[in-house]
């Protein structure tokens, strides 16, 4: 065994999105983002039923198909092939989008760029020169579904955190983040700030300060 | 007698003019008229401006229409796609104006536009760039900005099947934009798989109805976005 493997701190994405399975509750409608979110479906405790909205218009998407079954017109948002369970219904746009900000999901999981410790998210645009703009649905999502939980690794690629005081990146919402799941942390957002919920193998307080921007509030007994 | 079936998806946009403003069904491929976007390009108007979800892939469908040079403004919600690299370089070389605006509100906008609703508040994009520049205002202590409702002098739409009179069906998520572009345009062209004679649809399964739709036009065997670029088709 490598040495960096016996010294590995905390989750794999695959864990990452097991834990954030574990909190969602029976009989959600749930909306997962692309990316880590999508592994969140696979790792449901048995005994739950959840329902999955994509924003292109399925109420109970359901896995990908098998090599060849797919249909190029039953897409998810991140324009992968997917299936639709027993149960299913499709739907035009603007009652999607009526689903979403109508407050009637329960619980969206999204990626981040950077997370603020009011809640505030950035996960659509680093704001780079050149870069082209592109926003899709976050906007929506993030202003009216019930619960916004992130999943998203505590640091980026060159260390530095990604939960801070304040975005520097162009927002997508005002004080929309709940919980943020992270490779180190389960951690809540509170009217006080950051508050620590959990804590990853190999990860203590100290460990995980160091790599946040903000203040972190310890454990609440 | 009402018949809205037109013959080819060429005499379907024969008066596309230059500068309409043409909504374009779609999210990915799934939805994406592909031989109307494609009789529009032979057809050659000029100057439009596009309303659709993204900005198409490869060489084809709406990538295609931009290659050709004929998109002086796309409003849609995301321009960034696997494959798509037309619209990038035509953005960045200041040859495509892009209104950039969050998927849900461009959804709303063209209900709005269909429906008689010049302009409404949505809590999308409070606080983000987006709205910069936007009326807002507070219900019940929430901010909200003001959206205005979306028109199109013409909708490219892609069902599963329509009547003569134009109702249509949809096929799974090829649904997404099409009954609410349908309803927001002047003139709005559907292309089906199959079109029926008055009854041949089940009035309680119909999605369009067809005081929405202007014309229908019978394209058999739809091509897709992806199987196209797998294929190495660059249109025309």
């Amino acid at each position: 065994m490598s040495e960096s493997m016996t010294q590995r701190v905390g989750w794999t994405r695959e864990q990452m999105a097991q834990r954030v399975a574990q909190d969602i509750e029976n009989g959600s409608y749930v909306n997962l983002g692309i990316g880590i979110p999508e592994l969140v479906a696979k790792f449901v405790p048995e005994g739950r039923t959840l329902i999955y909205h994509t924003e292109n218009g399925l109420l109970g998407m359901g896995p990908s198909p098998e090599e060849g079954e797919g249909d190029p017109e039953l897409i998810n948002a991140g324009k992968k092939q997917v299936s639709a369970i027993p149960g299913a219904a499709y739907f035009h746009h603007a009652d999607s989008f009526s689903m979403i900000r109508g407050g009637h999901l329960d619980l969206c999981v999204l990626g981040a760029l950077q997370v603020a410790q009011n809640g505030d998210l950035a996960n659509w645009s680093t704001g780079e020169e050149g870069a082209i703009p592109a926003v899709g649905g976050a906007m929506d999502l993030v202003a009216g579904v019930k619960k916004i939980y992130v999943i998203t690794q505590h640091t980026t690629k060159t260390g530095e955190p990604k939960l801070v005081e304040s975005c520097t990146y162009p927002l997508t919402g005002l004080g929309v983040v709940t919980r943020v799941y992270t490779d180190l942390a389960v951690i809540d957002v509170t009217p006080d700030g950051f508050r620590l919920v959990e804590l990853t193998p190999g990860a203590d307080f100290a460990y995980v300060q160091e790599r946040t921007g903000a203040q972190l509030l310890p454990l609440s007994h | 007698m009402i018949d809205k079936q037109i013959s080819s998806p060429a005499e379907a946009v024969r008066d596309v003019f230059d500068g309409a403003t043409v909504m374009v069904g779609g999210f990915g491929e799934a939805g994406s008229p592909i031989e109307l976007i494609h009789a529009l390009i032979d057809q050659g108007s000029k100057d439009l401006t596009i309303v659709s979800n993204n900005t198409g892939s490869g060489e084809v469908g709406l990538a295609a229409l931009l290659k050709a040079g004929r998109v002086r403004k796309f409003i849609c919600s995301f321009p960034r796609t696997a494959n798509s690299t037309v619209f990038p370089e035509l953005y960045r070389a200041g040859k495509c104006e892009l209104e950039l605006v969050p998927q849900g509100t461009l959804a709303e906008r063209i209900r709005a536009g269909g429906a008689g609703i010049p302009a409404f508040y949505t809590p999308s994009a409070v606080g983000t760039p987006l709205a910069e520049g936007k009326e807002s205002r507070e219900f019940d202590g929430r901010e909200y900005v003001m959206e205005h409702g979306l028109k199109a002098d013409f909708a490219f739409v892609k069902g599963r099947s329509a009547d003569t009179y134009g109702n249509v069906v949809y096929n799974k998520t090829a649904r997404n934009f099409g009954p609410i572009m349908a309803m927001a345009a002047k003139v709005s062209i559907v292309q089906v798989e199959s079109v029926v004679e008055p009854g041949g649809i089940d009035p309680e399964s119909v999605v369009s109805p067809g005081i929405f739709v202007s014309r229908v036009v019978e394209v058999a065997e739809p091509a897709h976005e992806s199987e196209l670029i797998a294929a190495g088709v660059s249109y025309p």
